[in-house]
């Protein structure tokens, strides 16, 4: 069955969607049609119930609008201050961002979240206030009315004539983990408004006849109601992804919306948005640069328009081609899209056909698989082209100047060189300058120029001169002729002129981008890498780099880095900081602290954040959205740069760990076999004489010399982490055992006696190690001990604390009090005063155990003596098969 | 067999040349007949074409690394080979053992030791032919008929532990490693499970010794295996 299977990919989203849940705080929507509804009540209600059951939270702000029921409702509750903001004379209270995230609540409540913020705050909307307090953890309850989100702006302001500027993006909305819908029926709302219990005085009669008209809240009510649905559906098929009860095979929908320099994209940009919400398929914005020239005006609406829709989550695709129709397929077709949104032709039936059909025709015609939907356009709002020649004219006065100088200069040349020409010819002359100064200026200037040539030709020197009349029909065809040629031309050289600038920029943004990348490339170091791209930067938008790096010092502090071409101030420095944390752009041409002198973008590396990049341009700069690609093209490079140089570090520490612990192991094999070799011919030599009282001296001093070669080996190697337990199960007493008869020349002559119970289970442990701890603590037994005291060795199981016990117990003098804790030490003697042992023995017999996650003990029995044990982890063996 | 008429030849391959003169005045004092060498090349033309009755063999060889001699020796011969090693090499032993090798002695050794080993080596090859019976301390085992008696009384002992009791009796006095029990009792598959061994060796120690915590013959090499010992 295909429709049961898995889309990998939203199973992925899925799981990274509950990752981030958990970090970030959870959003409550208070969700309603219009004011007056309730919100603010239903929130306080939802917050009173979470502060009885006792949990940690704040109101951080609430408009009670004067309100008495919502005021009583505040009562009790803790409430943060507002900060108070100067603004144009009057005192405005604000969110108080930093007390909220300096308390910390579990649960803090902000109203009206498509509130603007005074200038001067952090943020520009309230709502970017509240994205911060849940990316720190905070969890969120407020309140919105449906005509504050973005997406719906267009259709509230259809409804009720009344535009909204406070949005709020959908994304948000989206990101909600609850949205709780306060509804009320319209004419219960205009009751309420009535009994002035939404606005009071004379604003509540002004609403009831404006915004509040009956067929205006219908509207309003159902947008809200839909809205919620919608939700409601989209989370139920994320909770069928999450439990994949019938894994859904996704329709694997993508759009594809035109958008040009038009207001109207705006509408199409929303309406696309809306249907790509529904579907619940990713879109894409693609806007097809035409060689055609554009005006400032223009420019500031594409820009817009292309900010909206990367604000509404699209992918942004700017593509330079003539072609409109063909472009927009072609990059359908790259991007797997399935329904192009196009907005309907406002062009002239005339020019729409000579072009071979309207653009929607064009693409209908190309678009294959691909639906096309065209969204109609709004009336025309009266702008014409002949606008856009007049701001381009006011812009560039010295090009017309150049204009009207050429225009007589050439005048000058014709008057002198008329009695050798002849009249005719001059016109050839102004064509050659109209013609030349197309090179220079742009198409306002030409066309003054042409005009005035053709104007100054006639009057000047077409017979009877000093006159505009023309009285011959020849000459009437010519100065038509002129006019015609110098026109064209003019208007021909000005639009390439334009394409050539425009190719340049292209140009110039490509080579820029693959300077960077050779310079990065070429960096040898980190440091190369943030100097080369602070020189590219100034160069290229002549503008100031500060890079903040991770300071090495203090993690997850900044650092400026040196290469920095201008010296951040601490405010700057707070900006930079706020990027760091928050992983996003911020400062000039952000909504976020606006007022700050440079643009900071994060350095991403996959999800770490590396450092913030600071650009400072020059005062009255803008940022027109290619710029800023631009920039973050840079930052993503020096990003990588960065973390290239980061992961190359991090391996040669690892590479020069790995040679070391080579070296130490090969010098410590040579070591161990050099000191071992010798005293084993001396050992073995001695063992195969006669006995002798010498023989016994020389036996004693070698046994001597080897337990102190062992142990300074040991203590080496569990020093230098160079110890590698080969673990297995053991009998504890076997190891008991062996580590008695290790030590039978300490101990000879004493009485040794083990107590082991039947039935111990096995130990998974180095028998080797185990063994020589214990028989450590039996040699320390014996020099600390008179010669006649007894050694008992025992071993047990502490089945509640899930541990074996091998313990070697003596009926010695015990532990003076100031030992017990010292004991263990490395080097450490418990009586001075005897000579013999380095004081290892004991430690060595602790390292052996914790590298088992083991333990040792140090113990004065109550009988008297000392009992030094080993604990070890309890595991059970797998159960041996019966026969 | 007598010493006196019998000299068996063992060949010493070991690159410490005092190692090698000590192991020569223990051999010879006890009447061995004792050919060396300093390298692992060398050893092995010269096992090839002296034919000795035993070899000696240390680990840490400069040319060749000893195992490695010891695993092309044993593509032709079963010649009895004893491992020299340091302490602190138990896996390098183990490895050996494992590839062929009849038993090990770890440095510093004693003379008794070595040559106590070596006899036990040289048993296997002189008299490969399987007694019928066989008795320690009060124990006695009657292969033929698969009994096994304490002190007159018949013991009870499960097939694994007849077979592990067997096993351990066969190669008397050498040391046999805890993979090649579990291979030869459980397959090859139980290699790893070193925990039946243990659970059986527990078994077989209450039945058979008289102190089964302080075992006088089925002894425990440590991380290694176990050796039966007669004496």
């Amino acid at each position: 069955m295909p429709d049961r299977r898995p889309d990998p990919d939203a199973l992925l989203a899925s799981i990274h969607r509950s990752e981030a849940k958990q970090i970030r705080g959870k959003l409550k929507v208070f969700f309603g049609m219009a004011p007056g509804v309730g919100k603010t009540y239903a929130m306080l209600e939802a917050a009173r119930k979470a502060h009885a059951e006792g949990m940690d939270m704040a109101v951080a702000l609430v408009e009670t609008h004067g309100r008495e029921e919502t005021q009583r409702l505040l009562d009790g509750l803790p409430v943060i201050p507002r900060t108070m903001i100067a603004y144009c004379g009057t005192q405005l209270g604000e969110l108080d961002l930093e007390a909220v995230l300096a308390r910390r609540p579990r649960l803090a409540v902000v109203d009206e979240l498509a509130h603007t913020n005074v200038p001067g705050s952090r943020h520009v909307k309230r709502w970017q206030d509240v994205e911060e307090l849940l990316a720190a953890g905070i969890d969120v309850f407020t309140t919105l009315n449906v005509q504050h989100l973005e997406s719906r702006a267009d259709t509230v302001r259809q409804i009720t004539g009344v535009a909204v500027r406070e949005t709020v993006p959908d994304s948000m909305i989206e990101a909600a983990d609850e949205i709780q819908l306060v509804d009320l029926t319209p004419a219960q709302l205009r009751e309420r408004l009535t009994e002035g219990k939404v606005y009071l005085g004379d604003r509540a009669a002004a609403a009831a006849d404006n915004f509040f008209k009956e067929s205006n809240l219908t509207a309003l009510r159902e947008l809200a109601l839909r809205l919620t649905a919608e939700r409601v559906d989209k989370q139920l098929r994320e909770i069928r992804e999450d439990r994949q009860i019938s894994a859904i095979w996704r329709s694997g929908e993508r759009l594809l919306v035109a958008v040009g320099a038009s207001p109207f994209s705006t509408r199409l940009i929303r309406w696309t948005r809306r249907m790509a919400y529904a579907l619940d398929a990713p879109w894409i914005a693609v806007n097809v640069e035409t060689p055609a020239p554009r005006t400032p005006e223009e420019r500031r609406l594409l820009d817009e328009n292309l900010a909206l829709a990367r604000e509404l989550n699209a992918e942004i695709v700017v593509v330079p081609d003539r072609d409109v129709a063909g472009t927009l397929v072609r990059v359908a077709q790259q991007h797997n899209v399935s329904q192009i949104v196009i907005g309907k032709s406002r062009g002239s039936p005339v020019l729409d056909f000579l072009r071979g059909g309207s653009l929607a025709d064009r693409l209908i015609r190309r678009s294959g698989q691909i639906d096309v939907y065209v969204v109609p356009a709004e009336p025309r709002t009266g702008r014409s082209r002949w606008r856009e020649w007049t701001a381009s004219a006011a812009s560039r006065p010295r090009e017309y100047v150049t204009a009207l100088l050429t225009v007589f200069g050439m005048t000058l040349v014709g008057l002198a060189i008329q009695e050798l020409t002849g009249y005719t010819a001059i016109s050839l002359f102004y064509l050659t300058a109209v013609v030349l100064l197309g090179l220079f200026v742009g198409q306002g200037p030409i066309l003054l120029a042409a005009t005035l040539s053709a104007l100054a030709w006639n009057f000047l020197f077409i017979p009877p001169i000093l006159t505009f009349r023309i009285d011959k029909f020849e000459d009437g065809l010519m100065f038509g002729i002129f006019f015609v040629i110098a026109l064209v031309t003019g208007r021909l050289t000005g639009r390439l002129r334009a394409q050539e600038r425009d190719q340049r920029q292209r140009e110039q943004r490509a080579t820029a981008l693959y300077q960077l990348t050779r310079a990065i490339a070429a960096a040898r170091s980190a440091d190369e890498v943030l100097r080369n791209a602070a020189a590219q930067v100034q160069e290229l938008f002549g503008a100031r780099l500060a890079i903040f790096t991770l300071d090495p010092a203090q993690p997850g502090r900044l650092v400026l880095h040196p290469a920095a071409t201008y010296v951040a101030d601490e405010r700057e420095q707070g900006v930079a900081a706020w990027t760091f944390r928050n992983h996003k752009a911020a400062g000039r041409f952000t909504d976020t602290l606006p007022a700050a002198e440079g643009f900071y973008l994060p350095l991403l590396a996959g999800e770490n954040c590396l450092g913030v990049m600071g650009v400072r341009p020059p005062a009255e700069a803008t940022l027109p959205i290619n710029q800023r690609g631009l920039l973050e093209s840079f930052a993503t490079q020096i990003a990588l740069a960065l973390d290239r140089e980061r992961l190359r570090a991090t391996e040669e520490a690892a590479r020069l760990s790995q040679e070391s612990e080579k070296l130490h192991r090969t010098l410590l094999d040579g070591v161990s076999h050099e000191l071992k070799t010798p005293l084993a011919v001396i050992a073995s030599a001695a063992e195969n004489l006669a006995d002798g009282p010498l023989v016994a001296e020389i036996r004693t001093a070698t046994q001597r010399l080897q337990r102190l070669v062992n142990n300074l080996l040991d203590m080496t190697r569990l020093e230098s982490g160079s110890l590698r337990l080969r673990r297995d199960w053991c009998d504890p007493a076997d190891l008991i055992n062996a580590a008695r008869e290790a030590t039978a020349d300490a101990w000879r002559g004493r009485d040794v006696r083990t107590e082991l119970p039947a039935g111990l289970p096995l130990v998974r442990a180095d028998a080797g190690l185990i063994q020589q701890a214990l028989a450590n603590l039996i040699h320390n037994a014996c020099v600390h001990t008179p010669a006649t005291a007894a050694i008992t060795l025992a071993a047990g199981v502490d089945e509640p604390a899930r541990q074996i016990w091998m313990a070697v117990a003596d009926n010695g003098p015990g532990l003076r009090a100031d030992q017990q804790d010292r004991l263990f030490d490395k080097f450490y003697r418990g009586d001075p005063g005897r000579t013999g042992g380095l004081g290892l023995g004991l430690s060595i017999a602790r390292g052996f155990a914790e590298a088992h996650g083991g333990r040792v003990e140090a113990r004065n029995q109550p009988g008297g003596g000392a009992r030094f044990t080993i604990f070890l982890p309890l595991e059970r063996p797998a159960s041996v098969p019966p026969e | 067999m007598s010493p006196d008429t019998f000299h068996p030849e063992v060949l010493v391959i070991d690159d410490e040349v005092q190692i090698r003169r000590l192991l020569r005045v223990t051999l010879e004092g006890a009447g061995f007949r004792v050919r060396e060498t300093d390298r692992g090349e060398l050893g092995l033309a010269e096992a090839a074409t002296k034919r000795p009755d035993a070899i000696i063999l240390d680990l840490g060889l400069p040319d060749l690394p000893g195992i490695e001699v010891l695993k092309r020796l044993r593509e032709w011969s079963r010649l009895p080979v004893l491992i020299l090693s340091v302490r602190g090499q138990e896996a390098d032993k183990i490895e050996a053992l494992d590839a062929g090798a009849d038993d090990y002695l770890s440095k510093p050794f004693g003379g008794g030791e070595l040559l106590a080993r070596l006899r036990a080596m040289l048993r296997r090859v002189q008299s490969p032919e399987e007694e019928s019976s066989l008795r320690f301390g009060d124990v006695e085992i009657d292969f033929a008929r698969r009994v096994v008696t304490k002190a007159g009384a018949v013991v009870k002992l499960t097939p694994k532990e007849y077979g592990l009791l067997r096993l351990l009796v066969l190669h008397r006095g050498r040391v046999i490693t805890h993979r090649q029990i579990l291979r030869e009792l459980w397959g090859p598959k139980a290699e790893e499970q070193t925990q039946y061994l243990r659970v059986y060796m527990t078994h077989l120690r209450q039945k058979l010794e008289n102190d089964p915590n302080q075992p006088r013959f089925f002894r425990t090499e440590s991380g290694i295996g176990y050796r039966f010992n007669e004496e």
